[in-house]
């Protein structure tokens, strides 16, 4: 599996780790919809440290698509609204 | 679905989305080759300008610390002539200073980081973009319109992602960049209008350096008083003409000092 962290990069993550991942991915997205800040940020920072230590990350001239997307490490809430929503955050 | 999933399919269909617009499917790699090279040039221009920004930072967070220095030394000064409550307004001046110091360093660590990551973005997609290009001419040289598209879509399908992540962090180290900017311009005027920096400019704009001068005039005058006192009384003065009188090398360095004296 491709991962790529906005603005860090993008890795491949075997199978494996994936199940673990996903449960923190859920925790992030429970918070995103809950609104609950402390819990996003703290989940958000296990499953991007989760990728970066299980993951090995691409060279930089590497041209693949991500088969996961996550936010970047900063990002807030509300930014993660906005790139869920279709005008958001992406420049098209 | 998963968050992860689902930010990753609104890459994706942003990138189809780019993806129809020519005719010629190999049109749409010069097209989109063009656009990779514009955003390489605006995400470079990113770096410039948060670069900017932390130095702005960097100059202020010295001035402040000039004041906070300058402050110390008045308060210190204050404190040695026996005035404590100068010596106080002083060192309630320095901590104020202190906490605007202790909030640009905060800001300049973020600007700090902002341009690593906008500089590393940069380094990621300038490698993809020269791998596109390689990829391109290939694809152009070797493959008809019709065989191009799947080659294609292999090409634009990691560049697009890549293009994506680079504008938004471009925008949001702007956004970041611009929120600091109107605080450093709050900061500036303050530093413009004196309201902090008096204290230095010229040791008479603030009210503890005008005190603090004129308590050291009037010690010096009294100390000058002492010394004629004390001068009248002895025989040093006289003496000291004497000694003047017979020293043949006295009458040049009058000369000499006029001359110094008349350049400007």
């Amino acid at each position: 599996m491709i991962v790529r962290i906005l603005g860090e990069g993008q890795w491949d993550v075997s199978e494996e780790h994936l199940p673990a991942l996903n449960n923190l991915d859920e925790v992030v997205e429970a918070a995103v919809e809950n609104g609950d800040e402390v819990t996003f940020s703290q989940s958000l920072a296990a499953l991007l440290d989760g990728v970066r230590k299980h993951g090995a990350v691409l060279p930089d001239e590497s041209l693949v698509n991500s088969d996961l997307i996550l936010p970047p490490a900063d990002a807030t809430i509300d930014e993660v609204r906005a790139l869920l929503s279709d005008e958001g955050l992406i420049p098209g | 679905m998963s968050l992860m999933k689902r930010i990753s399919l609104i890459f994706r269909s942003k990138a189809s989305k780019a993806l129809d617009r020519a005719e010629d499917p190999r049109e749409t790699l010069d097209y989109s080759y063009q656009r990779q090279i514009e955003l390489l040039s605006k995400v470079r221009r990113g770096v410039a300008d948060v670069a900017t920004s932390r130095k702005r930072v960097e100059l202020q967070v010295a001035q402040l610390e000039q004041q906070s220095q300058k402050l110390h030394d008045q308060a210190q000064k204050a404190l040695s002539m026996g005035r404590e409550d100068l010596a106080r307004e002083a060192l309630t001046r320095k901590s104020g200073l202190q906490g605007q110091i202790s909030d640009l360093k905060v800001q300049h660590a973020q600007l700090q980081g902002e341009e690593e990551k906008l500089t590393l973005a940069s380094q990621r997609l300038q490698a993809k973009v020269e791998s596109f290009r390689t990829k391109k001419e290939t694809i152009k040289a070797t493959y008809t319109a019709a065989e191009a598209q799947t080659r294609i879509n292999e090409a634009f399908s990691g560049i697009s992602e890549e293009m994506g992540d680079v504008g938004m962090a471009v925008q949001r180290a702007e956004d970041k960049t611009a929120q600091m900017q109107a605080r450093a311009g709050a900061i500036d005027e303050l530093i413009a209008s004196g309201a902090l920096d008096d204290v230095s400019s010229h040791g008479q704009g603030d009210d503890i350096a005008r005190e603090l001068d004129a308590m050291s005039k009037e010690s010096d005058v009294e100390a000058e008083l002492a010394a004629l006192r004390s001068g009248t009384s002895g025989t040093a003065q006289p003496g000291a003409i004497e000694a003047g009188e017979t020293t043949p090398s006295s009458p040049q360095l009058a000369v000499e000092r006029e001359k110094e004296e008349g350049q400007p």
